[in-house]
């Protein structure tokens, strides 16, 4: 059932540490209840394709939240504020992981919330919800869109921000999982995909991962050349649906 | 690819962006995904001045055989603009051909 009426708009939303950020909020018109879902934005940013995905789940019947991540270095254009992210090392994954913790927090006390919350993300953001998946066990179920260093092969990749390979704590994850990545992708390439997925079945996690040949890095997005229009089309319907069977 | 990895390099100069000429320190470059280039990947270059805070930048994206090409022309512009400039001794000797040209007129 798609819900062609909806609202889409910035909200406030209390983070790691309790700071006040911003986020993009979308969800179907009508009393619900509605499912939430916490979208995690990709590495570029809180960006105009990141509120184009949180309007898409919306319009699928998800009250979708997307934390702008970024949001303690100040105003400005999400591809300025990305780049000083970026020359900072990015984010801290305590931070993100805080800040995802009070978006769930934020949906579950809505009055049109059915009281189940997933988490989905792209590009780092699909890295980031294995993490939160991982650290925190109130989230109902994870969609990882090719998450790159999941699994960490130089170790020099770790530092203060990010101490610890997210496959390291796979053991936390509690929900059910959706992966999709694209055959042709660099990070996380096949190898790695592979080895994330062996290590899920080795812990007895419930998991589909599905690969997508003729498809790299960030697939989904329109406003790349990487874009690939039946893939996505697909790797949504797998989204929607696996999102509709465990949160209602 | 999105990563983190970012090549920083001290600079000395300005750069000019929507809001006019800004002093510059720092020039950040990265290879990766562009915010608004039509390529898969981007050379990214972003002029800055972090001793101004940082908080304004002048963007490039480029094309990997673009990047080759302007550290080329980068090359050559020095080498050509070393060489109109040549040391004062050098620059003498055209004027004193000059005076004798006119010399002969006389």
């Amino acid at each position: 059932m798609s819900y062609q009426g909806l609202i889409a708009e910035t909200v406030a939303f209390r983070g790691h540490n309790g700071d006040t950020g911003e986020a993009y909020y979308a969800r179907p018109m009508g009393s619900g209840p509605f499912p939430g879902v916490v979208l995690i934005h990709h590495m570029p940013g809180w960006d105009e394709w990141i509120c184009e995905a949180t309007r898409k789940l919306a319009h699928h019947g998800f009250a979708t939240l997307a934390p702008h991540l970024y949001f303690r270095e100040g105003p400005g254009s999400p591809d300025d504020v990305g780049a000083r992210v970026r020359a900072a090392g990015g984010v801290a994954d305590d931070q993100v992981v805080g800040d995802a913790r009070g978006a769930a927090a934020f949906l579950r006390a809505q009055p049109h919330a059915n009281g189940k919350v997933g988490v989905i993300g792209f590009c780092s953001g699909g890295r980031h919800a294995f993490l939160v998946a991982c650290r925190a066990p109130e989230f109902d179920a994870l969609v990882d869109c090719w998450g790159g260093n999941v699994v960490v092969d130089d170790p020099k990749l770790l530092n203060a921000k990010r101490p610890v390979a997210p496959i390291d704590l796979a053991d936390g994850i509690r929900c059910p999982i959706l992966g999709l990545f694209g055959n042709d992708d660099e990070n996380p390439n096949r190898d790695q995909v592979n080895r994330t997925e062996a290590v899920l079945k080795k812990l007895g996690k419930t998991y589909e991962f599905h690969r997508y040949d003729n498809a790299g890095h960030a697939f989904f997005n329109t406003s790349r050349t990487a874009y690939r229009a039946e893939q996505a089309a697909d790797g949504w319907a797998k989204t929607f649906a696996f999102f509709h069977k465990h949160l209602g | 690819m999105c990563s983190y990895i970012v090549e920083k390099a001290k600079v000395t100069g300005s750069a000019k962006g929507a809001r006019g000429w800004m002093r510059i320190d720092t020039a950040h470059v990265y290879y990766d995904h562009p915010y608004h280039a039509p390529l898969d990947h981007a050379l990214a270059i972003d002029f800055t001045c972090e001793a101004d805070g940082g908080r304004e930048r002048v963007a490039v994206e480029l094309s990997r055989e673009s990047a080759l090409a302007l550290m080329q022309a980068i090359t050559a512009a020095l080498a050509s603009g070393e060489a109109a400039h040549r040391a004062p001794a050098d620059a003498e000797r055209p004027l004193l051909v000059a005076s004798e040209e006119v010399a002969r007129l006389f």
